[in-house]
């Protein structure tokens, strides 16, 4: 099974000083599947998708994507390898449009794999989904808080990913924004990008994801479909064990 | 009209040519490459700082390194200003390169404090090298019938130019037109792009794949040839030149200063700080004082960052 | 004949001395820049200020110098405070806190006061007097050894320590020293707590300022001043804060030290022209080893 999968990390570690973040994690996702990454605040979630995406550079195990050891690669090519990811506090192109915000990446992936296509067409179709086309010629700054969330998972469809990290997006968002988001995700899954969300609602990775890892302190300690993780006693323990649920 | 600002530039070399064959009032050339000097200075501060976002406070420190290169280039080999000048931009440029490493570690703030750093270690060392004149500085004696290949530069009969000011006004001409046009053809192409990027969010520009180091090493190297070959010409303008001099932080400041109130966003904005506030400390300092050049900075850099963060340009494009 | 032993000890006590200084210089900037995350790159042309006021009290009215520093104090803490209003309305109230365009404020800032300083006083060097300097005491071991204490740089490290102990118990002791501690680390418990962190910044950078009081007074104890040796202090301070692992009291004391060290033994050994090249040398070294300082805090999760 972990043969066809799209990304595998073997054996993580990561440590800050005397802190361990890491701790020996392994798991696979595989293509096209909607995959959910869970765990109390500090377990480590986002320094393992910092190893996966390469802002962080895992000192023990291996990562490998679309069959190829990314491990040493620095971010910018796994982006072209086609690993995108959004922001959890987003972190626009301030000084640009929004759709100048879509046409880096679409311009710097889209050299990088020798292809060319028409960035602004592309940006708008992207927007287009989104429902922000509208919003396409304004400053990042005037948008509100759900759209620069849209805005992030926008900018990262621009590099074509086959697999798209989606880090927190829907975190104080409203009811009704956070299905919003989730349909975009759905929408963006359909079209046959494999995506990990990382997300604190319950209700939101519950009814995405196909399957699920909880982390806790570092460690991967429970995997299975939404029912199992939701009957399993170590999650309840993990979650309820901490401050926040 | 799709090469109108090359024709411009075209046009603003040969008007500067004329000029050094019209016009006999040597204050004129004097004056005109000090402010050129600023020009070429502010837009390679630019490149890097008002693109990439990363501050250099080190600029007087690039400066030097140009000079200095002529300096020990003269001495040793008694070669002319126009070599002078591309050795000084390549040695420049390495030292930008070096600096583009240091980004690897150091971001915002605290690069920008360890160019300063960098700045003021070469000027120790520099002042301790007593090839090049040590801390007391050294004089300068510009060759004699400067020459290449078969032209004869300056001579008062037979030269191009009858003397050293005009030769030095018209080079620097010639390098702040080639700085602004290799700044304006940035601005415009994937590398400014991705240094807007950097600047903006250096994480998120490189999960956008960009990649970030590679943009920054050349932003900091092109930075440093431009310094470098402004610089080089120092020497030769001063006809004496000692650390103090040389790694003046005023430079510094000027090449911060200049940017941020002409507006850092596009290539004229450079231009127009260096010109108006480079032409206000000529001013200053011909007709009041030289202390009053560095106030009429200060305050002007402090008024700008706080009322007008775009700068001139930025408040233009606002008001519009 | 001075011997290589006389020499060491002489330029390790200096060093020592020095580096009590350059403590009372730093902690300053160690607040501002280590716990605020203010780059006041100003700081230390406002200790030249702090240096100025205490020359013109000592010089028109006979005032110690400290004396007179102490006096100053208040002064340059309403000043700090109107300084951290500006910063604030202009570079964070809008959210992000944009420390570029910040730092290019500070960098004027010291051009303004430098250049105002030598309008008003010109560039020569100034100088206090005061019983305690000139002269020094002399520890004599055997025949070779003969170690010199300068009253003035000992006056200057024992209010430097004295200086910095209070500004350390301070910080760990009150309520609102604890406030300070918390801005730099978590500014939404803060809020929780009822406190305004904008005040605990302000006040906080008031302070830090307020040391260049008694800063520039020691400064000018040590040695004479003219407006534009500020600028290599810019070295000295920030490797200190630096080094010091960024608004740490204790680290600071420390760094500073060894700062002081290095300088008076380099000074001793190769000539006191180097001595710029050894602070500053340090601080790039640390920044591109170890950006978080030798007795910092260590990295965290980020």
């Amino acid at each position: 099974m972990s043969d066809e999968a799209l990304l595998r990390v073997e054996s993580v570690s990561k440590h800050f000083g005397g802190f361990t973040a890491l701790s020996n994690v392994s798991t696979y996702v595989k293509p096209g599947e909607r995959f959910g990454l869970i765990g109390p605040n500090g377990s480590g979630k986002t320094t393992l998708i910092n190893c996966v995406s390469g802002l962080l550079r895992n000192e023990e195990g291996k990562i490998v994507f679309d069959g190829h050891d990314i491990t040493e690669m620095k971010p910018h090519r796994r982006t072209a390898a086609g690993i995108a990811r959004s922001f959890q506090i987003p972190r626009p192109f301030h000084t640009m449009s929004v759709v100048e915000n879509l046409m880096i990446p679409s311009e710097f992936v889209g050299h990088h794999r020798g292809e060319r296509f028409d960035d602004h067409a592309d940006a708008m179709k992207i927007l287009e989904t989104m429902g922000m086309a509208d919003k396409a010629d304004d400053p990042t700054t005037d948008l509100t808080q759900i759209e620069l969330r849209k805005l992030e998972l926008a900018r990262a469809m621009a590099a074509k990913p086959k697999l798209l990290i989606s880090d927190e997006a829907m975190a104080g968002l409203t009811g009704q924004e956070v299905d919003e988001v989730i349909d975009i995700l759905f929408k963006m899954n359909e079209q046959g990008i494999t995506i990990i969300m990382i997300e604190h609602i319950m209700r939101a990775v519950m009814r995405f994801s196909q399957r699920i890892i909880c982390l806790d302190a570092g460690q991967l300690i429970a995997e299975g479909t939404p029912d199992e993780i939701v009957k399993n006693p170590d999650v309840e323990r993990a979650y309820l064990g901490s401050d926040d649920g | 009209m799709k090469y109108l600002f090359e024709i411009v530039a075209l046009l603003l070399i040969v008007a500067a040519f004329v000029m050094t064959q019209v016009i006999s009032n040597q204050f004129v050339f004097f004056v005109g490459f000090v402010i050129l000097q600023y020009v070429v200075m502010a837009t390679a501060w630019n490149v890097l700082g008002g693109y990439g976002g990363y501050v250099n406070f080190g600029s007087a420190g690039f400066l030097a390194v140009g000079a200095y290169t002529s300096v020990a280039l003269i001495n040793f080999l008694g070669v002319g200003l126009i070599e002078q000048m591309i050795a000084g931009g390549i040695i420049a440029g390495l030292l930008g390169l070096g600096t583009g490493y240091l980004t690897l570690r150091l971001r915002g703030v605290y690069f920008a404090i360890a160019t300063l750093a960098l700045a003021i270690i070469l000027e120790t060392v520099v002042a301790h090298w007593d090839y090049v004149g040590g801390a007391a500085g050294t004089s300068i004696l510009p060759a004699r019938k400067p020459e290449l290949l078969g032209i004869l530069f300056v001579d008062r009969k037979d030269g191009v130019f009858t003397n050293y000011k005009e030769f030095l006004f018209f080079l620097m001409v010639a390098v702040a037109v080639l700085s602004v046009w290799v700044a304006r053809w940035i601005e415009n192409s994937k590398l400014g792009r991705g240094l807007n990027a950097i600047k903006d969010s250096e994480d998120a520009a490189e999960c956008m794949g960009v990649p970030t180091l590679r943009l920054k090493l050349y932003a900091t190297t092109i930075s440093g040839v431009m310094m470098g070959v402004a610089g080089a010409p120092l020497a030769s303008y001063l006809t004496f030149i000692d650390p103090l001099s040389a790694f003046n932080l005023e430079y510094a400041v000027n090449a911060i200063a200049m940017p941020m109130i002409g507006g850092t966003i596009t290539w004229i904005g450079p231009v127009i700080g260096a010109i108006l506030l480079g032409g206000a400390q000529q001013w200053a300092s011909l007709f009041i004082s030289s202390e009053l050049n560095l106030l009429i900075v200060g305050v002007l850099l402090v008024v700008f960052v706080i009322i007008a963060p775009g700068g001139i340009v930025g408040w233009f494009k606002k008001s519009r | 004949m001075a011997t290589f032993i006389d020499l060491l000890l002489n330029a390790l006590v200096v060093g020592i001395l020095l580096g009590g200084f350059y403590a009372a210089l730093s902690i300053g900037l160690s607040i501002t820049f280590g716990l605020l995350d203010v780059v006041n790159i100003a700081h230390p042309t406002i200790l030249i200020l702090g240096a100025f006021v205490a020359f013109i009290l000592n010089s028109q009215l006979g005032l110690d110098p400290i004396l007179a520093g102490l006096i100053a104090t208040p002064v340059f803490y309403g000043f700090g405070w109107v300084i951290y209003q500006l910063y604030y309305n202009s570079f964070e109230k809008s959210g992000e806190t944009d420390s570029l365009r910040g730092l290019a404020f500070f960098f004027g800032l010291l051009f303004i006061i430098e250049v105002g300083l030598i309008i008003q006083f010109g560039v020569d060097h100034r100088l206090v007097e005061a019983p305690y300097i000139g002269d020094s005491a002399n520890i004599v071991i055997g025949e070779e050894i003969d170690v010199a204490i300068p009253y003035r740089l000992l006056v200057a490290f024992v209010a430097a320590l004295i200086a910095t102990f209070a500004i350390q118990l301070y910080l760990t002791r009150t309520f609102f020293g604890r406030a300070v501690r918390a801005v730099a680390q978590d500014m939404m418990a803060l809020r929780l707590m009822g406190v305004d962190p904008i005040k605990v910044k302000r006040i906080a950078f008031a302070l830090g300022m307020a040391t260049a009081g008694v800063g520039g007074a020691l400064m000018i104890i040590v040695l004479p001043i003219e407006p534009s040796v500020g600028r290599l202090y810019i070295g000295n301070v920030f490797a200190i804060v630096v080094l010091g692992g960024l608004g740490s009291v204790k680290g600071t004391l420390y760094a500073a030290v060894i700062i002081g060290i290095a300088e008076s033994i380099v000074a001793t050994f190769f000539g006191p022209s180097w001595a710029p090249a050894v602070s500053f040398g340090i601080l790039l070294l640390v920044l591109a080893v170890r950006p978080e300082g030798l007795f910092g805090k260590t990295a965290g999760a980020h």
